[in-house]
């Protein structure tokens, strides 16, 4: 029941004595803790199902002594130091050495391990864009990703919109990222469903002929190694 | 094991709906399409999704499909593409 006495009183449940306070104080004397909005913490969101299974099985291979929790958060360690700068180095050096990019396109791991990549059971396997072909990756089954040279993969790789699209509508798709493709260009979309996992190789661009291969690596972006746009050099 | 098809074979994927975890995405079920690469053996991830040994090893093949050929309404190019990763246990000589 509402105790009508403190409801006359204030709207906010307790007193204020405005008269005696200049503005200043009087803003803060307002500021409480529910006019506040907070960024949630990770833990706010409801526990998925797959979510509470990982824990399980982490938690029971911990108990049994198959895993300690050192290698657990190294290995995560190691998947969040794959960057798309790894990339950004392999397509500067094929850029630079026709050797290695036949190397590359030839056996993807093998050219790669020059670089200290370990992809472990996956099959990388490279594409080069060309003034003919323009390459785009995509898994619509789920979200395959070369994670070994580019890190984990980007939001919009993984939404259903970019999965369902790029197969059906790749030229739209592709200017929504700012990419126009000329009609006498292919546009060859990789369904990345398997064992497969693919880099492309960008076109170099125009004025870029005595770059150095680091100058090089600097302007090869991620979203350019999965195909929706070509480097640009300002 | 022998293998059933080389490059630039003509190729249909079979026209299956089988229940599970199938690696072969709808939208090229029945569609005919070219072997553009021959990309070794490996386990069955059809079979390893349920933890099964995903034995005997199954030869995968990338099949080149012209997009006209997979969507009937096609706005794009005719020479325009999709390149798909197949297990030959899905592909038919067409």
């Amino acid at each position: 029941m509402v105790d009508e006495d403190k409801k006359d009183k204030t709207d906010h449940g307790h007193v204020h004595d405005h008269d005696d306070m200049d503005s200043t104080a009087h803003a803060l004397e307002h500021i409480h803790d529910h006019d506040r909005q907070f960024q949630p913490d990770i833990e706010d969101e409801p526990v998925k199902r797959y979510e509470l299974m990982v824990y399980a099985i982490r938690e029971l291979l911990l108990e049994k002594g198959y895993v300690t929790q050192d290698e657990i958060r190294k290995a995560r360690e190691t998947l969040d130091s794959w960057q798309p700068s790894r990339g950004a180095q392999i397509v500067a050096r094929a850029w630079v050495d026709p050797g290695f990019k036949q190397r590359l396109l030839a056996d993807g791991n093998e050219a790669m391990s020059d670089f200290g990549v370990d992809a472990g059971g996956a099959k990388l396997t490279v594409l080069e864009n060309t003034d003919e072909v323009q390459n785009v990756v995509v898994c619509t089954l789920c979200s395959c990703y070369p994670r070994a040279v580019l890190g984990l993969p980007p939001d919009w790789y993984r939404s259903k919109a970019y999965r369902a699209r790029v197969v059906v509508e790749p030229r739209e798709v592709l200017k929504e990222f700012g990419t126009d493709i000329p009609d006498e260009v292919t546009v060859r979309v990789h369904d990345s469903l398997a064992d497969l996992r693919y880099l492309v190789i960008p076109k170099r661009p125009k004025g870029t002929d005595d770059w150095s291969e680091e100058e090089l690596a600097a302007i090869v972006t991620r979203d350019s190694m999965v195909g929706v746009v070509n480097p640009q050099v300002s | 094991m022998s293998q059933l098809f080389h490059l630039g074979d003509r190729v249909r994927v079979i026209a299956s709906h089988p229940p599970g975890h199938r690696r072969t995405p709808y939208y090229c079920r029945g569609k005919i399409g070219q072997i553009e690469r021959v990309c070794g053996e490996h386990r069955n991830p059809e079979e390893l999704a349920y933890g099964f040994d995903g034995m005997p090893l199954r030869r995968l093949y990338r099949v080149r499909f012209k997009q006209s050929e997979i969507w009937d309404q096609y706005k794009g190019q005719e020479h325009d593409t999709v390149d798909i990763d197949i297990y030959e246990h899905w592909l038919r000589p067409a």
